[in-house]
């Protein structure tokens, strides 16, 4: 019964949503509409589990004096904290409705900081892995290597210096060798996922079932 | 017909024309009408002779609705307008389709704009685009056209009373291909299941990503440290991540008979749930559920950098030997993997992210290229389904390889034969109309 009813609902489900694919009439787009309100409902209750998870990960870590606990209370203490802030506490606590609240400057003046603090990280790890990628060890990253001098070139100023051939040549390593490549995998991915996508609705692909699927 | 000075919207049409000519003019579907820019016009009637008049203009004709026709292919929620344009169209700056319900009360008995028209370009429009101004199914409306002349003059056209009204359809004639397709497609697949099923040797080439996942959960075994698997940064309904749970499956199964820590962080809370019931399952499987840890999957948090930092924390604490990174990954590609190859352990991922492939390749021991990550699962598995399932994606792919040849054989020929760009005569184009890649989308 754990296994047999999820899979007749995602079997329906899926037939059902494929054949509404093929029908415009608003009774599908109705039937379409309903079925993918339910997905917001289930990811709500899913995030009490997952609020549940990390709160059990952390207290256990703290509780036995584990490698790095204080680290688990930097995890703690904001998590429950933030909540409290936006619900609990007045908008202000300096000036009323009108200015932002504590929630607020938590949120624009330290957490937006550190995200996009670790997104910029991703400059200088771009360099490191380039560094990697572009030393030409073999014919094969040599080859690499000198199409990405000519695509980079060509897409700045400084590559008009040389000629226009440069920026037409990096142009055409993109339109063509580069575009065959990435359509061919686009197309392997799209077959990967329709057969994916059949196993799931008849039940041979279980995994997402977790234990219930075996 | 009234004709009155109307600025307001002349105005607002003549930016809206120079800004984007044509922009709401609907004749592909999708684009959305315009709002009412301006109120229903009143009959405010030009003052002859004085000074803001432009007297020395003659008279402009009206334009009138033509017919009103049910759109094809939708949901009952369009209809088409087609009209016929002022024959003085030199003086006509723009046109402004307007619609009403005659014997409502609910205020669309009143004229709305919904649609505004650079002179010039199309005579017919798509109503129903503008979520203001929704069409229903079955009402009958009025339709008419009001010119908006180059001197700001605002003429009224006269009524349509459409004799037609919007209906769904229960087929979409513009997904026939799509059909016949996927259909092609599904019989495939569905041939080589049933060869699978029926014992039938098929051969599947050694994909050396997945061959080096024992190597990898091996070597965390000898040096006694701990995996980091990274089910990807996407929900549920991606298939990437249920292919990735799949395989964290049979990790976790070969790291169970290992006696191998394992830490699975996880950035959707249904995702965690799964990956949690899967390892905790193939920890039963493997005869060893006693050392299951229930901490070993965990929930990090739903926000993109905050898991990076989380993990990248992780990965520079407890130093794993092996990373996986398999599923679906955004801009957090790089820091993970760069982050995992400083710190010394084995990588393999995979992922059907175009964008974050090459990311992976340069960082990452091993890296499973787009479908490769579906196949990942049959290939560890070997259950006969999950392998005709792959045969059936090959023999898709061979039917697709077939076409692309024959296009170029044919495109070939076109330059032979010196047809290039005859649509009459072209074999190129000719195939093309029987196959398209929209057919394919």
């Amino acid at each position: 019964m754990k296994r047999t009813v999820p899979l007749m609902i995602t079997m329906v489900g899926g037939l059902v949503l494929i054949i509404q694919y093929f029908i415009p009439h608003q009774v599908s787009v109705s039937v379409f509409n309903y079925y993918t309100s339910w997905a917001p409902i289930v990811s709500g209750f899913a995030l009490i589990l997952g609020v549940g998870s990390i709160t059990r990960l952390h207290y256990h870590k703290i509780r036995i004096r584990d490698r790095n606990w204080p680290y688990s209370l930097a995890t703690l203490i904001p998590m429950y904290l933030m909540p409290v802030f936006a619900l609990l506490l007045p908008p202000s606590i300096w000036g009323g409705n009108q200015a932002p609240g504590l929630f607020d400057f938590m949120y624009t003046r330290i957490q937006v900081p550190i995200q996009s603090t670790m997104f910029s990280m991703l400059a200088f790890y771009i360099a490191s892995a380039a560094f990697r990628a572009f030393r030409a060890k073999s014919a094969l990253a040599t080859l690499l290597l000198i199409a990405a001098v000519i695509v980079m070139l060509g897409q700045v100023p400084i590559g008009d210096l040389a000629g226009r051939w440069l920026p037409n040549l990096g142009q055409w390593i993109l339109r063509y060798p580069n575009l065959a490549a990435k359509r061919a995998i686009e197309l392997g991915v799209g077959f990967g996922v329709l057969a994916t996508c059949l196993k799931i609705i008849f039940g041979v692909e279980r995994g997402w079932l977790g234990g219930a699927g075996e | 017909m009234r004709r009155t000075s109307h600025f307001l919207p002349v105005a607002l049409a003549a930016l809206l024309c120079a800004a984007s000519a044509g922009a709401q003019v609907t004749t592909s579907p999708g684009a959305p009408a315009v709002d009412s820019l301006a109120p229903s016009p009143g009959p405010v009637a030009a003052v002859p002779g004085s000074a803001a008049a432009p007297a020395a203009l003659p008279e402009v004709r009206p334009a009138q609705v033509l017919s009103v026709t049910d759109f094809p292919n939708d949901a009952g929620d369009h209809l088409q307008v087609a009209f016929q344009p002022s024959p003085d169209s030199s003086l006509v700056l723009a046109y402004q389709l307007e619609r009403r319900t005659p014997g409502a009360t609910d205020g669309s008995e009143d004229w709305a704009v919904v649609a505004i028209l650079a002179a010039g370009e199309a005579t017919s429009v798509v109503d129903g685009y503008d979520p203001d101004y929704p069409v229903q199914p079955g009402v009958h409306y009025d339709y008419r056209v009001d010119v908006m002349t180059v001197d700001g003059g605002h003429l009224e056209g006269p009524s349509f009373e459409s004799a037609v009204v919007a209906r769904g359809e229960w087929y979409n004639t513009d997904k026939t291909r799509v059909l016949v397709a996927c259909s092609i497609f599904m019989a495939l697949i569905f041939y080589y299941f049933s060869r699978a099923r029926r014992g039938a040797s098929l051969y599947l080439r050694p994909i050396a990503g997945i061959d080096a996942i024992d190597e990898a959960i091996g070597r965390a075994t000898e040096m006694g440290k701990p995996i980091l698997y990274v089910p990807g940064l996407s929900d549920i309904s991606d298939v990437a991540t249920i292919a990735s749970l799949t395989i964290l499956g049979r990790v976790a199964r070969k790291v169970a008979e290992y006696q191998t820590p394992l830490m699975v962080p996880n950035r959707d809370p249904i995702v965690y749930t799964v990956a949690e019931e899967s390892v905790k399952q193939a920890y039963l499987e493997a005869g060893r559920p006693d050392t299951y840890d229930p901490n070993s999957v965990f929930f990090v948090t739903d926000s993109q950098f905050a898991y990076v930092a989380a993990v990248n924390g992780l990965m520079t604490r407890e130093k794993p030997a092996t990373n996986f990174y398999l599923g679906m990954f955004w801009a957090e590609s790089l820091l993970l993997a760069e982050t995992g190859s400083l710190s010394g352990a084995i990588q393999i991922a995979g992922t059907d992210a175009i964008t974050q492939l090459p990311f992976f390749i340069t960082t990452c021991d091993y890296t499973l290229i787009g479908e490769e990550l579906y196949a990942a699962s049959a290939y560890l598995g070997r259950e006969p389904k999950q392998v005709g399932a792959v045969k059936g994606q090959d023999a898709c792919k061979g039917l697709v390889m077939f076409l692309f040849t024959a296009g170029i054989v044919l495109s070939i020929a076109d330059l032979i034969l010196g047809t290039v760009g005859d649509p009459s005569r072209s074999l190129i184009m000719k195939l093309a109309n029987l196959v398209t890649v929209g057919a394919l989308e």
